[in-house]
């Protein structure tokens, strides 16, 4: 067994939290500045320009890009022949995400009861954490804040498997119209296919973190990718919501073995501001 | 593209009245921030017939909820919030005298009907440009609900805050004739 305690785990959490909030992965960027070539329409042209000027500033001055540093959505893909000590991930997360938005001056943007009090946490504690258990003797850390503007546009459907790959299509573009400026676009579809309700919204928000606009392995997958970008891009939302012909960035859809009578479809949007950042101890 | 257009708060006169959905403008002067929660709190005491913490007479809110200032910066990141959250509201401040409104995203009908009928002016600023736009903030002071944090109500002094007309006093609406324009018909899923 290695050991490793869950201090390293604090520390590297705090370091992601700031690096993912102040600075954009370069292939995001890179999309952008593609995005800025491609863009039809003046305005959307200058409104991308802003958005890059912006992700120029905030790397510089290691500012958050957007006030909305966002949940903190962490993803722990846990080696089996890992031992963890010294104390409890989660908590240990927790201690990472309390330094990292302190220390970041990052926006603390969780409330403790969603329902009747809303008061907020004060230390943007607990974050969402996902672990994965995998062989190995690694433990990969990966930090995605998620904004509410984005995120509050996404959706979930049960469709059925007489609805297709059609069916999927539809809804996408549907989802997409219908957030329309919302989410800050250009935006990364994320979509997730199959499993149960639960398991098609987590593969939505992984899909997040693939490499933009890399496509799906199957091709046939990757070919209906390629369809809904087009339908998307063919809305005229574009930047900002202000007309355009770039309103997505990519789409990414992931895909998990279900039941016969079954096809969940989830949709997560997320914002030109795709941050996430990651570590492997 | 039109000229920019400086525009100064309060927005008392006429000066909106010459604003059009899709131009541009350099706002200056005071203007307070709320969001969600506070807006519930403006409403609530409105309807108890309470004073407001603050004068929304030709006033702007600005839709944000900044991130904590650097030492020796007067605020943090601080772009726009998603206005649709304050639709419910919205209409009652504009009763009580608010003249513009700083956010991104689209507004219900029911906002751009009172828009038109108080002759307000919703601008759009460039969602997620936090740290450009705080660029353009001078000063930032908490004036009601400190304990909301970042969602307290502050006063800021804003310089040439870049804006895009959003909704004119008329009741034009930007996002709908501009996303028609670029629209491939084809792609129409609805209707």
């Amino acid at each position: 067994m290695r050991e490793i305690h869950v201090g390293r785990i604090q520390e590297t959490v705090r370091d992601l939290c700031i690096r993912a909030c102040c600075e954009l992965p370069p292939d995001v960027l890179a999309a952008l500045e593609d995005a800025r070539r491609r863009e039809e329409s003046p305005l959307g042209r200058e409104l991308l320009g802003q958005v890059l000027e912006n992700a120029a500033v905030a790397s510089r001055e290691n500012m958050p890009l957007c006030q909305d540093t966002g949940l903190a959505v962490v993803f722990v893909v846990l080696g089996q022949g890992v031992r963890l000590v010294g104390g409890d991930l989660q908590g240990a997360v927790d201690e990472g995400v309390r330094r990292g938005y302190a220390e970041g001056y990052l926006r603390k943007s969780v409330v403790r009861d969603p329902i009747f009090a809303r008061g907020n946490t004060g230390d943007n504690t607990p974050a969402s954490v996902y672990v994965e258990v995998v062989p190995g003797d690694d433990l990969r850390i990966v930090v995605l804040p998620k904004g509410a503007g984005s995120e509050n546009m996404g959706a979930l459907k049960m469709l059925v498997p007489a609805d297709g790959p059609d069916g999927i299509r539809k809804f996408v573009v549907e989802t997409v119209e219908r957030a329309g400026p919302n989410p800050c676009p250009p935006i990364i579809v994320g979509v997730g296919v199959g499993g149960m309700m639960e398991r098609a919204t987590l593969l939505a928000k992984k899909a997040l973190l693939r490499t933009v606009g890399a496509p799906n392995p199957d091709p046939a997958v990757a070919d209906l990718e390629r369809a809904i970008l087009s339908d998307i891009n063919s809305l005229g939302i574009g930047p900002q919501g202000l007309g355009g012909r770039v309103t997505a960035l990519a789409v990414h859809i992931e895909t998990w073995p279900t039941h016969i009578a079954a096809m969940p479809v989830a949709v997560n949007l997320q914002c030109w501001a795709a941050r996430h950042a990651e570590a492997v101890l | 593209m039109d000229r920019v257009k400086q525009v100064t708060t309060p927005l008392s006169g006429g000066v909106l009245e010459e604003l059009r959905a899709g131009d541009r403008v350099l706002l200056s002067g005071e203007v307070y921030t709320a969001r969600d929660a506070a807006h519930r709190r403006l409403v609530e005491l409105m309807e108890a017939g309470r004073a407001l913490p603050v004068d929304l007479r030709d006033r702007v809110i600005y839709y944000v909820g900044p991130c904590p200032a650097k030492p020796g910066q007067p605020i943090g990141s601080c772009g726009p919030t998603t206005s649709g959250r304050m639709d419910t509201y919205t209409p009652r401040l504009l009763e009580a005298g608010l003249k513009g409104m700083i956010g991104k995203g689209v507004r219900k009908p029911t906002v751009v009907e009172a828009i038109r009928r108080w002759r307000a002016v919703y601008f759009i600023a460039v969602g997620g440009a936090g740290a450009l736009l705080a660029k353009r903030v001078l000063s930032a002071q908490v004036v009601a609900f400190p304990e909301l944090g970042p969602e307290a109500i502050f006063r800021l002094e804003v310089e040439d805050f870049p804006v895009i007309v959003g909704i004119d006093t008329r009741g034009e609406d930007v996002y709908a004739s501009a996303v028609a324009h670029y629209r491939i018909s084809a792609s129409r899923t609805q209707g």
